[in-house]
């Protein structure tokens, strides 16, 4: 079959449909979001968006339970709120091969920290492959599914920023549709993890264990790259591309599967060389291991943190100058903002008016921390919105300063919910808001369990949050349209005065979901006073006017959503024509 | 030989469809070829690029500042930005229209000056995508036009970009994207900006 160019996410997807899974399971989290997204396109095969990772993987441990094949999705971070499961899951094992694909996102170009996932791979004793590009995205993952069931174990896919958005070329395959798995029989002394049961299977774990290192060892995913032999490199993933583009003529130990690793093979690597450096991205996850595993390394000074390229390589091993030119740091920054007439803005303008000490949590509205809004006091992973917003309260310390716990739609069926029922139970007076701008809007529009658009696309199931709010037992529970606003201020002004929990939930469609954008908005240059209250909403459409210090609309950005218009004092922002006179077209 | 191309700009300027077409048709020509870009929060307004590498065999997705033959900015403050990645003799072409960061449009940060100055002093070409993008009947167009600039000077056929553009882009705005290419290939032409 001829080649295609797919990015890695997609490959993944490709690997799985090829080998045969069923079923797709996963929750969106840049960089992992499109391969669920792609396996949920392929025939045959049923796949949805879970509520968070943790859900995710115990739907897969139940289709696993099942016999058939799964592939469950998520970002590194992800992977923290399923550690869970997975850690017990290595116990049991599988029954259907059960695949986990983790995109970890070194350099956090979309994500609160770097953590590196390897580290999950030795935490939890499961295997975890490193592909490096698309091609050894699908056939890695095609495979993983076969070492899943052969070794009776969950198994790790990694990927990276560079092999989830990176495009390369594939030869996609043919399904293999796996054979029935037969009558299902109860194992409780494999699945029925209570201590008798568990103590036998961490004695089997170490036995698959074992296994898998004898594995590694012969495996051809592993591969011995002998060249000149007075420098030899450990690598994996994406970085393996580096470090062959940098420094071509190097011998390398490309590890495919980077856990459990073959002391064995690296020996023989490491016997034939005379200079042994790992070369990695972010952890020193490798390095650690060989250090304890007894080989001597050579380190070089790579960088601690962050994404590798092929110049950095390069770098570290002296062998090029730094580069010739400095960048241009004169520039402005150009940080990421909330879109034109996005629905999240008022609720941060008014917080912002109210001084209001905002605990935040994950999503395109965390942007609320950004100038000129600038008013999130705190992010830290999902849900911690409303925990924290009651730890804060509870605290005090906040002087007059009330407290608001701000949380998205997806996030608060994520793991907000959670929080909020404990703040229920232990009497918090906390003012949650949940901006429900009926998408999963940060990682590209996914449904989720609050807008009730499934995957693909069969009868929605959407959750009421008012109703949900009511059978907590959350006697304040509001909807607000926060394109209103002064209702939005007052809202937020009243249920932060109230010494009893209430929720507001600010409901209006990302703007980005509305195709039928208002007629664009003027400013009239003789009303304006350069008052800058328009300016302050962070509208990427209003700018102040170096020169005269007035308020201008880009009419080829505004939407029309007048949220400017209603924080003019003056009338001075006033309709106008289209953007651009397309000649009949 | 390796070609490295950076395409960078805003996020939502469409340098990822663009990159895709470039890549496709590097592919379609029988070549190796490998994509690399950013997206997430960055999408929403942010600074954004997009590596696109061709040749007999690619290793490496990224690139590095001094590696780069191609440079295609979206937008002018952008290109200013990344100018450290081209190297010597290679290509710069710029849409001269400015987005103004939101710090500049707040006041935080002073609007930045005299970039043409520098970029005429780098031998950059101005393609007026914008522009030209109307003239082609969708004003979503300016990264086709600035493709079509891009493909002047380009080992590739023309017939090999009217194909992907063809297959790439929605079915409704074929014929604006191809008259969007065909603008920005004549100005580029006419601009004499060939290597």
């Amino acid at each position: 079959m001829s080649r295609i160019l797919l990015s890695g996410n997609e490959s993944v997807a490709q690997g799985a449909w090829e080998a045969g899974a069923v079923v797709g399971v996963g929750y969106p989290g840049t960089p992992s979001t499109e391969t669920l997204a792609r396996f949920a396109t392929l025939p045959g095969v049923y796949a949805e968006w879970a509520s968070n990772e943790k859900v995710a993987l115990e739907v897969a441990a139940g289709v696993s339970l099942a016999g058939k094949r799964v592939l469950v999705t998520m970002k590194h971070v992800g992977l923290n709120v399923a550690s869970d499961p997975l850690l017990t899951l290595a116990y049991t094992g599988v029954r259907g091969g059960l695949v986990i694909l983790v995109a970890d996102d070194p350099g956090m170009h979309s994500s609160q920290n770097e953590q590196d996932s390897h580290n999950y791979a030795a935490f939890a004793h499961v295997p975890m492959f490193d592909p490096s590009d698309s091609a050894e995205a699908l056939a890695f993952t095609r495979e993983a599914f076969d070492l899943s069931e052969r070794f009776d174990i969950p198994v790790l896919v990694r990927s990276t920023v560079r092999v989830s958005h990176a495009k390369s070329l594939v030869a996609p395959g043919e399904r293999t549709v796996q054979p029935d798995p037969g009558p299902y029989k109860t194992d409780p002394a494999k699945w029925v993890m209570m201590p008798a049961m568990a103590k036998a299977r961490r004695l089997d774990l170490d036995r698959r264990l074992a296994a898998l290192v004898d594995f590694a060892a012969s495996t051809p995913l592993n591969r011995l790259e002998f060249r000149d032999t007075s420098l030899g490199i450990v690598c994996s993933g994406v970085t393996y591309l580096h470090v062959r583009e940098a420094l071509p003529d190097v011998s390398v130990l490309k590890l495919g599967m980077s856990y459990p690793l073959s002391t064995e093979l690296v020996r023989q690597f490491a016997e034939k060389v005379d200079r042994l450096v790992v070369v990695e991205e972010a952890d020193g996850f490798l390095g650690r291991t060989l250090a304890a595993a007894g080989f001597v390394l050579e380190s070089v000074p790579l960088p601690a943190s962050g994404e590798l390229s092929p110049g950095l390589i390069r770098t570290a091993f002296g062998l090029e100058a730094p580069p010739l030119r400095e960048p241009d740091t004169s520039m402005p920054p150009r940080p990421p903002l909330m879109c034109p007439g996005c629905p999240h803005r008022p609720v941060f303008n008014a917080l912002r008016r109210m001084r209001a000490v905002v605990t935040g949590d994950i999503g395109c509205y965390t942007l609320g921390a950004l100038r000129p809004l600038a008013s999130m006091d705190s992010c830290v992973c999902m849900g911690a919105s409303i925990g924290m917003a009651h730890g804060a309260e509870l605290a005090g310390g906040m002087a007059d300063r009330p407290v608001v716990g701000v949380i998205g739609d997806s996030t608060f069926a994520h793991t907000g919910i959670n929080g909020l029922m404990s703040s229920v139970y232990n009497g918090a007076t906390s003012t949650i808001a949940i901006l429900d701008n009926r998408i999963t809007a940060m990682t590209g529009h996914q449904g989720n369990p609050i807008n009730g658009i499934t995957l693909q696309k069969r009868l929605p199931h959407e959750i009421d949050l008012v109703a949900l709010c009511g059978a907590l037992g959350i006697e304040h529970v509001r909807v607000v349209d926060p394109h209103d606003l002064a209702a939005t201020e007052s809202a937020l002004r009243e249920e932060a005065a109230r010494d009893e929990l209430s929720v507001l939930v600010f409901r209006a469609p990302c703007a980005l979901l509305i195709r039928d954008k208002g007629d664009p908005y003027a400013v009239d240059e003789d009303a304006c006073t350069k008052c800058g209250l328009c300016v302050k909403l962070g509208c990427p459409a209003i700018g102040k006017d170096e020169t005269t210090g007035k308020a201008f609309i880009d009419t080829a950005l505004c939407v029309g959503c007048a949220q400017c218009v209603q924080v003019c004092k003056y009338d001075a922002i006033v309709h106008t024509g289209p953007a651009c006179d397309l000649g009949g077209v | 030989m390796l070609t490295t191309v950076m395409l960078c700009g805003v996020g939502g300027q469409g340098t990822i469809l663009a990159a895709d077409l470039l890549a496709k048709v590097a592919a379609a020509e029988g070549l190796d070829v490998k994509l690399s870009e950013v997206h997430g929060m960055s999408q929403r307004g942010g600074s954004v690029d997009t590596v696109v590498k061709y040749g007999e065999q690619v290793l490496s997705p990224v690139t590095d500042p001094g590696m780069v033959d191609h440079l295609i900015a979206f937008e002018i403050i952008e290109a200013m930005r990344r100018i450290h990645y081209v190297k010597p003799g290679g290509r710069i072409l710029v849409n001269p229209s400015a987005i103004q960061p939101l710090p500049v449009l707040t006041g935080d940060a002073p609007a930045p000056h005299g970039m043409q100055a520098i970029l005429d002093e780098e031998r950059a070409i101005f393609i007026e995508a914008d522009v030209l993008a109307c003239q082609a009947g969708s004003p979503k167009s300016a990264n086709v036009v600035l493709m079509g600039a891009l493909s002047w000077g380009l080992e590739f056929s023309e017939k090999s970009w009217r194909d992907v553009i063809a297959s790439r882009v929605p079915p409704k705005t074929v014929d604006a994207n191809l008259r969007a290419f065909e603008l920005g290939r004549s100005a580029c032409q006419k601009g004499e900006c060939e290597l």
